[in-house]
């Protein structure tokens, strides 16, 4: 069942020339995957046309699942299922309620977040790490095309990458 | 390159203004007549239906209702005191809104005024880059300082009995004169005698108010200086001098708080209330920031801050209102906890009154809910139409805050929201803003050569 997934890498050393190159690529109307840099790139997400990130949505989404848990919990506990008075309080004192619902809702939201964020930059622990290139930890900026995404022959994306300014053109497959 | 920009403060603004404060002044005058005649509730019969109703809630608590008693002696005799030194109790009543309308604009108009020097302040401490563009708009609300100062003390001069029970001489009298309000006495009267003069009260006002405004003019001549001369020297100094104002400012805002705001119920205390008054005037400021940076963009000024700036400030309304909920749940969680009856006479008079109760919800909704959904998002922080709707709510929504902090100590169940609050908001408002755009026209809108300049117009978030 092994799936082999075809790269080109266009390796750079230079972050001006790598967002130039970026723009180029983008205009000549081939998709770019990925690209991995050793430090924040400021603007390349922009320049890369990626869309806003729906975690912010999926922590949102966690958090409230965490408000509503907890006040189901609460009054569950407090006022049907075994109701006391405490401190001459109401069955339902909803403020002393607060306290909890604010942790619960926090405390979801934010492992439901890293989670998610684990999850979908495979950083499970069963997860197979893919590794590009080494060196893209240390001082090099390395895009990766897709060849399957492009309709261009390897060629031809090649010699755009190397004609926007890549010191190296290499070519990556993974069998997964 | 920025080229300098300066404010044109126009006569017509100037005209306009005006127009809204003789609105405003026309509005309280109306208010001052219809409360006279509509407010006919008589103050005594408002104090004890309270009184009772308070007495009720504490039926089941022996020692509660004794509390609620004594008290309930009390407010009778002074009453009584007030009705024996001549005046009708309508008139009171009116006479007592009408100041205490003066003393809520005077806290949350000078509190506006103090907490933009603290932005100010806190930019040059935390050497932040970002705000070079726009930290003058909040400088120039410090010019409002002698103004406020003055309103304080003439309205404490005229209208301190009224508004403060502790100024009472009857209170601290050998015999009959009440206990707690004698151990406090003090703090209020020190070193005179107790029911004299309240002199050091007075004396913390002047020093702070003096205090507050000679920073504020070392720093607005320091910025003057930048621009003139150039170069880093001003900022170390701004630096140095913002330092000192933010420890003078940690120390001086909470008893300030607590001398203002929290003695017009003198006998209930809480630990929490230097910083929730604090956290009020905070993010009312930062509203106001924010709210007069995208006005000022939309008439042309302002060149260089852009939506990531906008966008930083958006986040600090976002994170501030969140911050002033989390003090006031702490402050109201205790008390509620602890079910202690001296401690919940506050949020009695606040959230089992009909009068304030709607109001009591109004505030947490408008300055927690409402800013909290509609600001969550990235992208409503840098959309100008919604920041304008939402600043422009939760700068009111602090004044309601002020409201409810004042008004139910000092007029009780009289109070209201009627023209003559609408009133001394517009005249205050209005004079507020003339201050402040007068003295933003006397200086440039942007630090032409804040060290940090460029690092603001880089600014990307």
């Amino acid at each position: 069942m092994a799936q082999r997934t075809n790269y080109v890498l266009g390796v750079y050393d230079d972050e001006d020339v790598l967002m130039a190159a970026v723009e180029k690529i983008r205009s000549e109307g081939i998709k770019i995957e990925e690209v991995f840099t050793p430090f924040p790139v400021h603007g390349l997400e922009h320049a890369l046309g990626y869309k806003r990130s729906w975690l912010s949505i999926a922590a949102f989404m966690f958090g409230i699942t965490g408000t509503i848990l907890a006040l189901i919990m609460q009054i569950g506990m407090m006022s049907v299922d075994w109701p006391m008075i405490i401190g001459g309080k109401d069955f339902l004192a909803f403020p002393s309620f607060v306290p909890v619902i604010f942790e619960l809702t926090v405390l979801l939201a934010s492992f439901g977040m890293v989670g998610t964020f684990l999850g979908i930059s495979n950083l499970k622990p069963w997860g197979k790490p893919r590794i590009y290139d080494i060196r893209i930890t240390d001082d090099k900026h390395v895009m990766a095309i897709d060849l399957e995404q492009n309709n261009k022959a390897e060629k031809e994306i090649k010699k755009v990458l190397q004609g926007s300014g890549a010191v190296e053109v290499n070519n990556k497959h993974f069998e997964e | 390159m920025v080229t300098e920009e300066k404010f044109d403060f126009t006569k017509t603004a100037g005209q306009r203004l005006s127009i809204v404060l003789m609105i405003g002044l026309l509005l309280a005058t109306l208010g001052f007549f219809t409360a006279g005649m509509t407010g006919d509730h008589g103050d005594t019969h408002a104090e004890t239906d309270y009184t009772e109703h308070a007495g009720d809630v504490y039926d089941e608590e022996p020692y509660g209702a004794e509390k609620r008693e004594s008290h309930a002696d009390e407010t009778h005799q002074e009453e009584s005191h007030s009705h024996g030194e001549g005046g009708h109790h309508k008139a009171s009543s009116v006479k007592k809104r009408f100041l205490s309308n003066l003393w809520i604009n005077n806290i949350f108009f000078g509190g506006l005024a103090i907490i933009g020097v603290f932005f100010f302040a806190i930019q040059y401490v935390a050497q932040a880059g970002w705000s070079a563009g726009l930290k003058r708009i909040p400088l120039a609300f410090g010019s409002w300082l002698p103004i406020a100062f003055f309103l304080m003390i003439a309205v404490f001069i005229y209208g301190g009995h009224d508004l403060f029970h502790w100024t009472h001489a009857s209170l601290y009298a050998e015999e009959g004169g009440d206990e707690i309000m004698k151990g406090k006495a003090s703090y209020f009267f020190a070193p005179l005698e107790d029911g004299a003069f309240p002199f050091f009260w007075v004396a913390r006002m002047v020093i702070f108010f003096g205090v507050w405004y000679l920073l504020f003019r070392k720093l607005r001549s320091l910025a003057f200086s930048e621009d003139i001369e150039g170069g880093i020297t001003a900022w170390y100094k701004l630096r140095k001098t913002s330092a000192i104002f933010l420890v003078f400012f940690a120390v001086s805002s909470s008893i300030a708080a607590w001398d203002w705001v929290m003695s017009i119920d003198p006998h209930w205390f809480s630990t929490m209330f230097g910083w929730y008054v604090f956290a009020s005037w905070w993010v009312a400021g930062l509203a106001l920031t924010l709210f007069l940076v995208l006005f000022l963009r939309d008439k042309g000024y302002l060149s260089i801050v852009n939506e990531n700036h906008i966008h930083d400030l958006g986040k600090f309304v976002f994170a501030f209102s969140i911050f002033w909920t989390y003090i006031w749940f702490s402050q109201f969680l205790l008390v509620y906890y602890a079910h202690i009856p001296e401690e919940t006479i506050y949020f009695m008079e606040r959230w089992k009154s009909d009068h304030y109760a709607p109001v009591f919800f109004i505030n947490l909704i408008i300055n927690f809910f409402l800013p909290f959904l509609l600001l969550m998002t990235r992208d409503s922080k840098r959309h100008s139409r919604i920041l304008k709707v939402v600043t422009a709510i939760v700068v009111f929504g602090h004044w309601i805050d002020f409201y409810l902090m004042i008004s139910p100590g000092t007029v009780g169940e009289n109070g209201g929201f009627g023209f003559m609050e609408l009133g001394f908001i517009l005249i205050y408002l209005s004079a507020f803003l003339y201050v402040m755009f007068n003295a933003l026209s006397k200086m440039p809108l942007f630090a032409k050569n804040h060290p940090m300049l460029k690092e603001s117009l880089h600014y990307h978030i």
